[in-house]
């Protein structure tokens, strides 16, 4: 009897230590949670709250003014974003797309596992070397700054993404599917480009959408590519301006009708950029879940 | 020969030509690295030439013609830096997120948060530098940065310099925030692909939450959670706008840090802020570029680490290597 009563106490004093270092580390894990999140809602309540001060409808209609005044709007920029998203897709896509397709089903393991690595590195690089790539290329050869080259810039962002997000799709559909396309006598290339690609149709345009967004929002390569500019679109080989440029030049003039100009553009680009990745999320991700989500969070986008 | 037989011949002649466009595309890759390299050190060369390895190690930055020396250390300092305080809060807090969300938070709280989380990590980094810059700087410099140096700035040299907001701890910070999003986003799902028959195991013996964790949930994810730390390492990095506005851009050896509240410089915001500027005549354009090759070296040095350490540690299981 005196032993189970020592045993008891002894178990006591044993459990309720251990059970406070659960607590402990449930409320450090919480507090971490709390901190995190306090810094990147502040961020998005003053992206809102001082962007939908000036957003009006000609602050997103008219051409740009007077910085000093803080007159004028953004259109050229908006227009210039979404010029960017085309060319960029147009060189990007067919690259990426391609380039999923040969590491999933033509490279043997060891080119494959190559071609993904570097694709990797490729998504890790930074930006603004890609920009000053693109300007060595291509605006000291024409001469000028242009939009080539800026697209040519981001579609290096893009294609690894888009290259990844395929190749990981390709992959999750059943060999049944290349089997019987085989058995039925049709060329491979027809197996993949009619069955297989249709198959993974989701997996590809959430890529492409999710590679859309981070380009989007990409500023470094564009300052050496692009440059910005005050007007409407003039032509692929001249100079033009982005939301993120827009953003940067603005907030970094002395005057506060600038800065909330900038803010104004800030709220315009984390409009397309959430807009285009909740959509994703929600059409194509949450339904599917698994490999294909966890693609989508490391592709997330950095700048 | 029958029309269904030419058709077939067409098919798969176009088999081949499709072939060997998807080959094409498939080496691309390695194209454009090579030839970013190749590109990079050729229009850097003029400053290799004059520096030699003295660009790497020098601390001078006089673009003034007649008396140009350059040189880049205190920029990859300054790179260096910024990324690894940045790393120091960023990796436990996220860490600290991941488990919330993989092991006490219900399935009610977590998919909103995870959510949140990821859409986080897609707001750009301009964004970031913006709100950095009007917002947290001035926070910051009010709340932390000028109490600390009234109270320790005599004693400690770390602290010394007048706090302007504008410093290496303040883009540190701003870039911990930035990178945040992208770790716990990678290590939620490194710790969620861990088989459910580990907890349940460590569970069985009658341990809490915090000892199933850490006896069976970490060991097996520990990999996969370096990974996702080496990811935010190589975005933290390469990161541009958000540490140009907020980091100061001194340059020359005023740039070295050895101090928290000292303006600073990094490799990819010197470029961003100067390339602009500089004359494609002469070697201040080859050292700008020479500085962009650097960077290029520290990421793919960084990136192939990241590799080998998890090839070393996983061996075989892939959700680690998922994360990567």
């Amino acid at each position: 009897m005196k032993r189970r009563i020592e045993y008891r106490t002894h178990f006591k004093d044993n459990i309720s230590s251990r059970m406070l270092s659960d607590k402990i580390v449930k409320i450090a894990v919480i507090t971490c949670c709390v901190i995190a999140i306090i810094p990147l809602a502040s961020i998005l309540i003053d992206v809102v709250r001082n962007g939908i001060e000036i957003i009006s409808w000609t602050f997103l209609t008219a051409l740009p003014g007077s910085a000093a005044s803080g007159e004028g709007g953004i259109v050229n920029s908006i227009q210039g974003t979404f010029i960017m998203i085309g060319m960029t897709s147009a060189i990007g896509i067919p690259i990426g797309v391609l380039s999923g397709i040969y590491v999933s089903e033509y490279a043997n393991s060891r080119i494959g596992q190559l071609i993904r690595f570097y694709n990797d590195v490729m998504m890790q690089f930074p930006s603004i070397v890609f920009g000053v790539f693109a300007f060595l290329l291509i605006v000291m050869v024409l001469g000028s700054f242009n939009l080539w080259a800026g697209a040519v810039a981001l579609s290096l962002i893009m294609f690894p993404i888009i290259a990844r997000t395929t190749e990981e799709s390709l992959k999750l559909i059943p060999d049944t599917y290349r089997e019987a396309g085989h058995a039925l006598g049709i060329p491979k290339s027809v197996v993949t480009l009619k069955v297989l690609l249709t198959a993974a149709k989701g997996g590809i345009v959430t890529g492409v959408m999710l590679s859309v967004a981070r380009i989007a929002g990409e500023t470094a390569p564009l300052i050496m590519t692009i440059l910005g500019s005050k007007g409407w679109f003039r032509g692929v080989d001249v100079a033009m301006d982005a939301l993120p440029l827009t953003i940067w030049r603005l907030s970094m003039l002395p005057y506060d009708a600038a800065v909330l100009q900038s803010w104004g553009a800030a709220l315009v680009l984390i409009t397309i950029v959430l807009i285009l990745n909740v959509s994703v999320r929600y059409v194509v991700l949450y339904r599917k879940g698994g490999k294909l989500g966890m693609l989508g969070s490391i592709m997330g986008g950095k700048k | 020969m029958s029309k269904k037989e030419l058709k077939l011949k067409t098919d798969f002649r176009w088999d081949k030509i499709f072939k060997i466009g998807a080959t094409c595309a498939g080496a691309y890759v390695l194209l454009v690295i090579v030839i970013m390299f190749v590109q990079l050190l050729t229009d850097s060369w003029l400053v290799w030439e004059k520096e030699g390895l003295g660009f790497i190690t020098g601390m001078n930055w006089n673009p003034v013609e007649g008396r140009e020396s350059f040189g880049a250390l205190p920029y990859i300092a300054g790179t260096l830096v910024t990324s690894l305080i940045a790393m120091c809060i960023a990796v436990p807090l996220s860490i600290g997120i991941a488990m919330f969300l993989s092991e006490i938070a219900p399935p009610s709280i977590r998919e909103p948060v995870s959510f949140i989380v990821e859409l986080l990590a897609a707001v750009p980094s301009i964004i970031y530098g913006l709100w950095g810059l009007f917002t947290f700087r001035i926070l910051f410099k009010d709340w932390f940065e000028s109490p600390t140096h009234d109270a320790l700035g005599e004693y400690i040299w770390l602290f010394a310099d007048a706090p302007f907001g504008l410093d290496i701890l303040t883009a540190s910070i701003v870039l911990a925030i930035m990178i945040i999003p992208t770790i716990s986003a990678v290590s939620r799902e490194i710790l969620l692909a861990v088989p459910a028959i580990q907890r349940e195991a460590a569970y069985m013996l009658g341990a809490t939450k915090w000892e199933v964790f850490k006896m069976s949930v970490l060991p097996y994810a520990k990999s996969g959670l370096i990974g996702a730390s080496i990811l935010g390492l190589g975005r933290a990095v390469g990161e541009t706008m958000a540490v140009t506005m907020l980091i100061g851009n001194a340059v020359g050896s005023k740039a070295f840090p050895i101090a928290f509240f000292q303006q600073g410089n990094s490799l990819a915001s010197i470029i961003a802020n100067e390339f602009n500027e500089a004359s494609p005549v002469g070697i201040y354009f080859p050292a700008l570029i020479g500085l962009g090759l650097i960077l290029l070296f520290v990421s793919l040095g960084i990136n192939i680490c990241a590799h080998v350490i998890i090839r070393k540690m996983v061996g075989a299981h892939e959700g680690g290597i998922k994360g990567f």
